[in-house]
């Protein structure tokens, strides 16, 4: 629970930089980011959403696999946010041999839910 | 264990390299070998016949421990009794299999030319049934795995020696069986051989990976999530419902033949069956 305090503060201070790139209000949107954010992780560590745990290792997630890289430094390793979107939408278009699942091209995941993950991601 | 994972690590690199289309079923095996022998240089090749527990010491001596007192060890009794006991005409199994049925089960599954299709030996042993004029016995579990389980147990340090004949159609199944080894599938879109060649060796969550070089040589298995025993194609069902996608019928041509493949990928590996498994 402290652990997952401290994602939900460094992502709300994260929300007000993202809000106040994109010129909007500062206050209002971060707490109504904050819980995209929290809605984001429990879509990504629900065995039956998005599992990404039985994959990467994800701060505040247990027991995870080794499939896939570690899910650190992802706004350094995704400056561009719309092709981390691609990269969970559909892994195989970047690589066709992908293990993993393509969430948005095979239904696993709604658009909503992907945009939901995409936002909690950025803050790892 | 530490020496093992660097070892995935330093392969993890040519783990993706796609398996060529047209290559003849020995190429394919040396090929196969091939790769485990890179991925886990430590495990000697007839260690693959125990799993995921040839790559994983920290499980090992508890599986060890179960080994000694293997659960299966009253299945292997049914199986006996009921193999010896006459069919009402007065015949038994042993009168349907080579060598009264004893110490053959690496030579199944096998390719039937006068058919055209590849027979496993669960299938033998109902097609032994029924031209008894006996019911056939359920695929996946029960008496046809205990039946099953009697006969690997036979078989124990026999080698495995599938043959694909010189026929156009024992070629095919064979590829059949490859294709469905290697293609994406259900909802998840995974191949056998995504988890149990290109990630072997790696966590999905919590579970270990085993190589699929090897994957045959216990079965039938005693199962501690199953509490009894299953065969192979129970196995097979399992694995494609993880992924999401719609399990084929027990001994279905799909199956025979992932088998008659899967197995072939395994030649020269002894039979240890049947085996234990969490
Ligand atoms: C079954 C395995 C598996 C699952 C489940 C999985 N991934 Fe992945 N993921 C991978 C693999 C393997 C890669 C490496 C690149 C590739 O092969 O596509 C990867 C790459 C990524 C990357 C790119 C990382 C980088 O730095 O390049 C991101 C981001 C990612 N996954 C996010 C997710 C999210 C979010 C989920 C859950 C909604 C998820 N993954 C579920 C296996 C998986
Ligand atoms: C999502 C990952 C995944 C996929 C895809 C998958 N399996 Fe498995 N399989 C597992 C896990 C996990 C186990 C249990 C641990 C182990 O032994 O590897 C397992 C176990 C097995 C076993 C038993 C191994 C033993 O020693 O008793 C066999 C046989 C097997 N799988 C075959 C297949 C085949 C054939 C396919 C494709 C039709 C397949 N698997 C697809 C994850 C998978």
């Amino acid at each position: 629970m402290r652990q997952g305090k401290s994602i939900i503060t460094s992502a709300a201070s994260v929300a007000i930089l993202l809000g106040s790139m994109s010129l909007a209000p500062i206050g209002s949107a971060s707490a109504e980011e904050a819980s995209v954010i929290e809605q984001g992780k429990q879509i990504a560590f629900d065995r039956k959403k998005g599992n990404c745990l039985a994959c990467h290792q994800i701060e505040g997630g247990d027991l995870a696999g080794n499939i896939g890289p570690p899910l650190i430094a992802m706004k350094a390793r995704f400056p561009d946010k719309s092709k981390l979107r691609a990269q969970i939408w559909d892994s195989t278009k970047m690589n066709p041999n992908s293990m993993m699942p393509p969430f948005g091209r095979h239904d696993i995941l709604s658009e909503d839910e992907i945009d939901k993950v995409v936002e909690f991601i950025y803050t790892l | 264990m530490r020496k093992i994972l660097a070892a995935v690590a330093a392969a993890g690199m040519v783990a993706m390299a796609p398996q060529p289309a047209s290559a003849t079923p020995q190429e394919d095996l040396k090929e196969f070998r091939a790769y485990f022998e890179k991925r886990f240089p430590d495990v000697p090749m007839n260690d693959y016949i125990n799993g995921v527990y040839a790559i994983d010491e920290a499980s090992r001596e508890q599986w060890e421990a179960i080994e000694d007192f293997p659960p299966y060890e009253i299945d292997i009794s049914a199986g006996k009794e009921m193999f010896n006991t006459p069919f009402k005409n007065g015949k038994t199994y042993a009168s349907c299999f080579e060598n009264d049925g004893k110490g053959i089960r690496q030579n199944y599954p096998y390719f039937d030319t006068k058919t055209g299709e590849v027979v496993t030996l669960e299938s033998a042993i109902n097609a032994c049934r029924v031209k008894n004029g006996e019911e056939p016995l359920g695929w996946k579990k029960g008496k046809i795995a205990q039946i099953s389980a009697y006969m690997a147990y036979t078989s124990r340090g026999n080698k495995i020696d599938i043959e694909i004949p010189d026929d156009e159609r024992a070629l095919e199944a064979y590829e059949r069986g490859k294709a469905h080894f290697y293609a994406k599938r259900g909802q998840l879109n995974m191949a056998c051989a995504d988890c149990h060649v290109y990630n072997s060796g790696r966590n999905v969550r919590a579970d270990l990976l085993s190589p699929a070089l090897g994957h045959v040589t216990h079965f039938p298995v005693y199962r501690s999530k199953w509490g009894e025993l299953g065969t192979l194609h129970r196995r097979y069902g399992g694995c494609n419902k993880q992924v999401r996608a719609k399990p084929f019928p027990a001994q279905s041509d799909e199956y025979k033949a992932l088998e008659y493949f899967h197995t072939y990928m395994s030649n020269g590996l002894e039979i240890n069956g049947p085996g234990a498994r969490k």
